[in-house]
This record gives C-alpha cells, structure tokens and sequence, in this order.
C-alpha cells in the first residue's frame, strides 16, 4: 500500500515529505503493519509502560533542570526551591521521583515477562542483551541522579556505593578519588554526577531503547505460548497469528497506560514519599559529611543487589558477587538451552525455578533494607544462592536429565556450599545454619532430584502449533 | 488474572505501611500527634507559637512570610507585624516575600548550646509528626545537663525546654514496675490539656511547613484520579470495539 | 481480519471521544509545566514594590533607584523645566500620551506624574532596551538651542523630553514608561503598586 504511487500523489504533504524520508514506510513497518500476535496478554503492557515512564522522566527532567543548582552549596536549597518557589515546581519534583520508581517497577516486570515466556531465546538474544545494558544504565542513572538533591542519604547512599570501588585490589583507592574528583565526596562528584544523568546517560538509554526496539521489529515479538506467528502465513504473506500493531494494540495499550497512570497519581499525589521507600525521610536533612545516618540502605530498586554483596563477608569478594548478579542476567539466552520458549509448555521443575527466583529476589529486596544482624546476613546468604542457583538450573533444565547426571549434580553442588557451611560453623549459630541451609537445597532438590522419581515433574509439554487465545 | 490483580494491590499496600525510619534514635512509643492541616485557627495558633518561643533560634529558611500568611489566612499586615522581626542591612524589617531566617548566627549558636539549632522547615517531615509532638512533651528536670534540662526522646539534647513558662517543669519518676514515667512537678501557665493543643498547634504548623502543597497536592490528585477514571473507562470501550475484529 | 457487521458510527465516535479528552488530559498536563516557567515567588519577591522618600531628591536632580532590577529614574523638576514641557508639544510623537501602555491613568496628563513636579519613570529605551543618559539642561549645546532638558539614548540616538516624551522620527516611537506607583504619605513614594494595590 505504501508503494501505490496514486495514493502518494493523493497525500500532497505526505507524498513529499515521502519521497524525502521515509515516513509513510516508518509507520508501517513499526505500527500499521507491524504484525504483532493476537494472544498478548497482562505482562505484555509493560514494554510500552516503560517507553512512556521514560517520557515522563524526560520531559519532568527537563524542566527540573531548569531550576536546580548543582552546586553542593546551593543543591539542597534548589530542590526546596522547586518545592515551594516554583509554580507547580513540586507537581513535577513528585512526577520526576515517582517516576523513577515506576521505571524501576515496570522494567522489573517487563524482564520477568521475558523470563515467563523465554523472550529472550532464540532469535531474541540481542533484544535481550540491549535490555540488560538499558537495565544496567537505568542503574547507574538512578544512583546519579540520587545524589543531586545533596541530602544525607543522597551523600551517604553515594559514598558507600563509590567505596565499593576501593575494594578493588590494587587500584581502587585512586579509582574512587578519581570517580570522586577530590578526596572526599564533595562539590566535585555532584557537578560530574549532575553532567552523567542529565546528559550523558539519557542519551546513551535512549539510543539502547531504539536499539531494543528496532531489533524486536526486526524479528517480530514472542507472545505467551512461545510459538512463532511467522511460520504460519496466509496466502499475502500475513501471520495467520498476527495483527497490526496499529490499531489493535495501540488502543489496546490506551487502557493500559490509563490504569498506569492511576496507580503512578494515586502514588505521586496521596503518597510520595512511598511510605520511606521512594523519598527517604533521612534525605530532608543537607548533606553533612561529618555525620553518618544510623542506617544507610540504597534505594529500593537496588537492594536486592545489595543484598548479595552484603552475604559475602570479604568486600572484594562481595562486590564481585553483586557485579556476577548483574552479569549473569547476560549470559540466559545460552544458558537456557531448551527449545520450548514458554513457561506455560514447561515442566513444573521449570516452572519452580522461576518462582524460587522471583521469590529470592524479593526477599533479597527486603533484606538489603534492613539493618545487618546476623540472622539478616545469613538469609541474604541463603537466598543469595537460590538468586544464582536459578541461573544453574536454567542450565540444567535445557534438557531432560539422567538420574545418574541429576544426582550427581545435585550432590556437588549441595556439596560446595556444604563444606563451606563447615568452615564457618559457628556453634551459637548452629540452628541458624542448620534450618537455613534448607532454603537452597529445597530450591535444587525439587529441580533436580524430585524430577528423577516423579518424571512428569520434570518433562515439559508439547507446544501447539498455533497461538491460544 | 484476577488474583494476580488482588496479590498486587495487597503487595503494593504492604509496600507503603513499612514504616520510615526516623532520624533520632528512639524506640520507646511515641505519642499521637492527630494534626489536621486544613485547620486554619490552629495553624494560626502555631504560627503565632513558632514566631514567639522557636523562631528566635530555629529558622524556616525555605519558607516565604507572605506564603505562610496567605496560606494560613492571615493578611500581609498581620504577618508583618507579627511575624517579622529581623532587619535588612539598613536596619529595616525585611519584606514579607523574604526568606524565614533568624538572626543568631551558627557560631553564637553554636557556643551557646554547642550545636547549631537545625532549620526546622522540613522538621516533621525528617522525623515524622508524633517524634516532634513526644519531644516537645518530653523535658524533665536534669541537673546534670548544662540548661539543666534533658529529654526522654532525643537523650541530652543541646536544646533547653523553650516552653516551660507554658508546660511546667517534669520529673523522671520511677513507678513501683521500675518503669520510668514523667510527672509533672511545677505547674506552668497552662494547664496539661491546654499544653497539648498548643504543642499540637505548633505540630500543625511545623507539618503544613514540610509540605505547604500537601492540601493542594491531594485535592489536585482527586480531581486527576477522576479524570483518568472516565478516561480509562472510554479508552476501555474503544478497545473492545476494535477487538470485536480480531477472532 | 473481520472487517464485516463493524459498527463505523460507534467507532468514530470512541475514537473522537477518547481523542478529545485524552486531548483535553495533554493539555491540562502541560498547564503546570508551562506555569512553572512564569517568575517564582523569589523573582517576585525580588520584584516587589520599593519604597523612596521624594524629599531626597532635589529640584532639577534626578535619582536612580532599583525596581525589579531595572532603573527607576525620580525625577524633581523645575518650574523652568515644567514651562518647557508645553513648548516642544509639536516635536513630539505622542504630546498626549495616547498610547495607555506607556503610563498608568494617573500618569496621563500633560507632566505624565501624579505630583506635577515629580517624574517616575523606568529608565529603559522603549526602542531597544538602552538606558537613556539624562540632558537637563535647557539649551545644552550638544542638544541643539531650543533643547528643553531630557533624556538621549546613546545606543541609537532617541530623545526624550522632561516627561519621558519621545522626539519625532526617532528610533523609539513609545513615550518612556511609567510604572504604577502612588504616595502613602506626602513624600513617601511606593514604586511597583497602584494605591489600589494593582501592580504591572
């Protein structure tokens, strides 16, 4: 259709801006005949959700910098400013600091969609691997822009975080004076973190996120029964499966940004602070550099990682811990070996991994808020190994095992941590260690062992040849 | 699909009751404060309180005079001459679209009480309301301490009991449990009850202070949640219409 | 696709429904955003109405003060100087000070001032922006003999009678501006507030 050129010529505008740039063949690629399976369901809106949230911060970011100083003198001072003295200035303060959780929220959920249906198997690796690193940057543009309202949690938050970086042997101290800029965290890291999140940052997300997204259209989206809608064409070459982006799921995803945008209201209007999560109470005091605040957690979205590096005693081992969360995220689309995409044709064995994950993460979540006591550090420990024994499994699961192979794996690896447990054996702990050395090895034993003796467990199922609606 | 729905929302709700972790250390019960911001004579009350017996020591330095007048209902001549008391450098009462300043300087400040009296704009919102309410209850007589004060809530506190003339002198009892309890000793001008209202009048005053936008803020969402409440509803319909196409 | 037994008017209307008030929802979104940008409460503190003792200033003196970090000129002119205001009438653009954006209505009279020997006005060129260079005297010899004291803008050339009247066939084509102001008492003048409370 966009080549009929009697219909080019009917579009006066159109038809020359057409023949310039191609506009008409933009939108039909990614909207008007991008083919998009018809059976999308609930987890399937938060890859648009995301796209808007960062509009959101985009357009809330532009405007905050208009009125804020990054300046360690005159930072906290501006962000009050914005909150009292600016028309509206605290409509968009609370939309810029909700929004950042959202985005948080919502990609968390977008990647679990990606776990649930195997998005990110074969032919989706690289829209994969372009979400770890939008992931990855997202990160390190929260914790900049953390820092710039100057208030004790934004400083300290900032300097435990750049400290991690003097574990490092060798280098590290000079690293962190030279991230710093000074020799201690001060009116010269908040000028450099001011530049990072507004510009450099920014710009680098929003390059990945066209890179996501082109790389989708170009192989076409996964849907919830993992079956490929380009195998089965009508006779115009048309997935049978497939419907028009445009309209179908444009309107689709109206209702769904409608209802997001209630919860993100309900949120920024009734409930800022998040009840501590979002906006720290800590973080109304200016930043003192003399005065530590009692509890320095990091903000929510980060503390799951912080959890496992706070589950290794040594701290450059513990850091090393925390970056292998993060990387090992790269490594699903080839550690995850089994053709069947969707969690729903899976085996139950499957299935539970993916639960004891989701499960570890939270819980790891919650434990990165809470002061380290000893029974918080040994938790942090133990779901710490169910976080990476998911990634194992993954592994493991690409096929159906032997009862000799599964036994055996199972055993070395219980094994490892077993022994290490020995090591450390503290006898005031003893029951400590003992019931909590259960939380892992239930996770493998129900993947691994369970599946030897109750084969239907650990079998996945045939997968349709067409897509259930 | 409606579970997941149901978990969510139940999630999300226990998300926002973790309670925030206040400043001071304090793990003792704290007392309610029950402010009501949109209560003007009160706030008004709380004003007239902070400018009297705080404001000398404690600035609001983010804060305007003439906002915390229009707010609170009061006219810029009240504010003027109520409220203001610091000069510019010509000696003249500065204006009322100034900053809530003092005008003791950190280093007296500092020799006096050996820390600076904190600005106190976003007090409430640092430590939560009730914190401010029990400390402002909480001084009892310690001879031990140089203003020969000390607080249950915020252990040897820098800062004197401002409003002893109002509450009276406490005591540090111990009951016959061995639990310790305050207990009035001296009687100041106001009776007990009155010294809640008044310190709950200054709790109003220090929580609108915070957040000034908080009434509007909330106001504003209603109206936005309604919005989006027929907007979805619409949105809603004009997505099963075009489904109907799709089989 | 199934395009057959669609209802087109119950589309066309959800589709026009949902566009005008998501439309509507764009619009009241982008209210506070374009609000913020209009001056602060610090900018209007900074702006707020200055008040200045008249009796500072001497007769054929004129004193600079700062209003909303422009200049304003007070002006306390002499007889001689008042005389002269009716002599250049027919040089000028506006003698009558039509245009009502130049001056308050208490302004609108022949020594564009409330108390005729005291000029308020704000020292910008109308034409570019300058600030004018004050010529008082009369006859002043780079001004040419039948000079009756004013202003010169020294970017492009405009001149200025004693009432802030511009010149014919100058840069400028608008009369000095007066801001509102009015008297609390005899001599204390309050610049930036009509004595209705009104300001710019």
């Amino acid at each position: 259709m966009a080549g009929n050129p009697a219909e080019k010529w009917q579009g006066g505008l159109l038809g020359w801006v057409d023949a310039r740039f191609p506009l008409s063949q933009m939108w039909n690629e990614h909207l008007a005949q991008y083919y998009a399976p018809k059976n999308f369901n609930f987890w399937y809106f938060f890859g648009s959700l995301a796209l808007l949230v960062l509009v959101i911060q985009i357009v809330s970011g532009i405007f905050l910098t208009m009125f804020y100083k990054p300046d360690a003198e005159l930072a906290f001072a501006s962000v009050e400013y914005i909150m009292r003295d600016v028309e509206w200035g605290w409509l968009i303060r609370y939309m810029h600091s909700t929004g950042a959780s959202m985005f948080f929220v919502v990609v968390y959920l977008h990647m679990f969609r990606a776990l649930l249906y195997g998005s990110y198997k074969k032919p989706r690796e690289l829209i994969w691997i372009f979400g770890v690193l939008i992931y990855l940057v997202l990160m390190a543009e929260a914790f900049a822009g953390y820092l710039l309202p100057w208030g004790q949690m934004s400083y300290w938050g900032a300097q435990v975080i750049v400290n991690l970086f003097q574990t490092i042997p060798y280098i590290g101290p000079d690293l962190v004076t030279w991230i710093r800029g000074d020799f201690l965290l001060s009116d010269a890291t908040l000028t450099r973190f001011f530049a990072l999140h507004v510009i450099a940052l920014p710009l680098v997300l929003i390059l990945l996120v066209a890179a996501h997204i082109i790389a989708l259209h170009e192989v076409g989206s996964n849907n919830p029964d993992g079956v490929e809608i380009k195998k089965n064409k009508d006779e115009n070459g048309i997935p049978k499966d497939g419907i028009p982006f445009h309209p179908y799921y444009t309107v689709k995803d109206i209702v769904g940004v409608s209802v997001f945008l209630m919860v993100f209201a309900v949120i920024m209007f009734f409930f800022p602070m998040g009840g501590g999560l979002f906006l720290k109470p800590d973080n109304m005091i200016p930043a003192d550099p003399l005065v530590t605040p009692e509890l320095i957690p990091p903000v929510w979205y980060f503390t799951s990682m912080y959890s496992v590096l706070r589950s290794v005693p040594d701290p450059f081992l513990g850091v090393v811990a925390m970056g292998l969360a993060v990387v090992m995220l790269f490594f699903i689309p080839w550690l995850d070996r089994n053709p069947v995409l969707s969690m729903r044709y899976r085996s139950f064995a499957a299935k539970f991994n993916l639960a004891a994950f989701v499960v570890a993460f939270v819980i790891l979540g919650w434990l990165g808020l809470q002061q380290a006591t000893t029974m918080i550090s040994e938790m942090s420990f133990r779901w710490s190994l169910v976080y990476f024994a998911f990634f194992f499994l993954l592994w493991f699961l690409s096929r159906e095992r032997s009862a000799a192979v599964s036994l055996i794996l199972f055993a070395v690896v219980v094994g490892i941590y077993t022994l290490y447990d020995i090591t450390r054996f503290d006898p005031s702990d003893a029951s400590l260690i003992m019931w909590s050395w259960l939380i892992p090895t239930v996770h493998l034993f129900v993947c691994m062992v369970v599946p030897v003796f109750a084969r239907g467990l650990g079998r996945d199922r045939a997968v349709p040849e067409r897509v259930t609606s | 699909m409606k579970t997941f729905i149901a978990t969510t929302v139940m999630a999300l709700a226990a998300l926002f009751t973790v309670p925030a972790a206040s400043a001071a250390s304090y793990s003792g019960d704290l007392q309610k404060a029950n402010v009501d911001v949109t209560n003007q004579a009160s706030l008004q009350r709380g004003a007239r309180l902070y400018m009297n017996y705080c404001m000398a020591c404690h600035s609001t330095q983010y804060m305007r005079y003439n906002r915390v007048g229009r707010d609170i209902g009061l006219t810029e001549e009240q504010v003027t001459e109520n409220f203001i008391f610091i000069t510019d450098e010509d000696g003249d009462l500065v204006n009322p679209g100034s900053l809530m300043k003092n005008a003791m300087s950190d280093s007296y400040a500092d020799e006096a009480f050996g820390v600076t009296p904190p600005d106190l704009t976003l007090a409430t919102r640092i430590h939560g309301e009730d914190w401010v309410y029990t400390f402002l209850k909480s001084f009892y007589i310690d001879e031990d301490r140089p203003l020969g004060a000390n607080n249950t809530v915020f252990s040897n506190v820098g800062m004197p009991h401002v409003l002893w003339e109002l509450q009276g002198w406490q005591e540090l009892v111990e009951d016959d449990d061995g639990n310790e309890r305050l207990e009035l000793v001296r009687n100041g001008s106001m009776s007990q009850s009155e010294y809640d209202r008044a310190v709950r009048d200054l709790v109003t005053y220090l929580s609108y202070m915070g957040e000034p936008m908080q009434l509007d803020r909330q106001r504003i969402g209603l109206y936005v949640l309604i919005f989006l409440a027929v907007f979805t509803v619409l949105a809603y319909f004009l997505k099963k219409e075009y489904w109907k196409d799709v089989h | 696709m199934a395009n057959q037994g669609v209802n087109r008017g119950r589309r066309r209307f959800l589709v026009a429904a949902t566009t005008v008030v998501g439309g509507a929802g764009v619009a009241a979104v982008a209210t506070p955003f374009l609000a913020s940008l209009q001056p602060s409460a610090r900018a209007q503190a900074a702006g707020a109405p200055v008040e200045f003792d008249v009796t500072e200033v001497e007769p054929g003196q004129r004193v600079s003060i700062e209003w909303r970090g422009q200049p304003i000129w007070i002006v306390r002119r002499t007889d001689e100087m008042l005389d002269g205001l009716s002599q250049v009438t027919d040089r000028l653009r506006d003698p009558d000070s039509e245009n009502e954006a130049q001056q308050p209505e208490y302004a609108q009279n022949e020594h564009r001032s409330i108390k005729p020997e005291i000029l308020v006005l704000i020292g910008i060129c109308t034409h570019l922006g300058c600030s004018p260079s004050f010529r008082p005297e009369i006859g002043d010899p780079g001004m040419g003999s039948d000079w009756q004291g004013g202003w010169l803008c020294g970017c492009h050339g405009s001149r200025f009678d004693m009432a802030g009247r511009v010149y014919r066939n100058m840069p400028a084509v608008d009369n000095l501006e007066v801001p509102p102001h009015h008297y609390i008492t005899d001599n204390l003048l309050l610049v930036g507030e009509d004595e209705d409370g009104g300001a710019v």
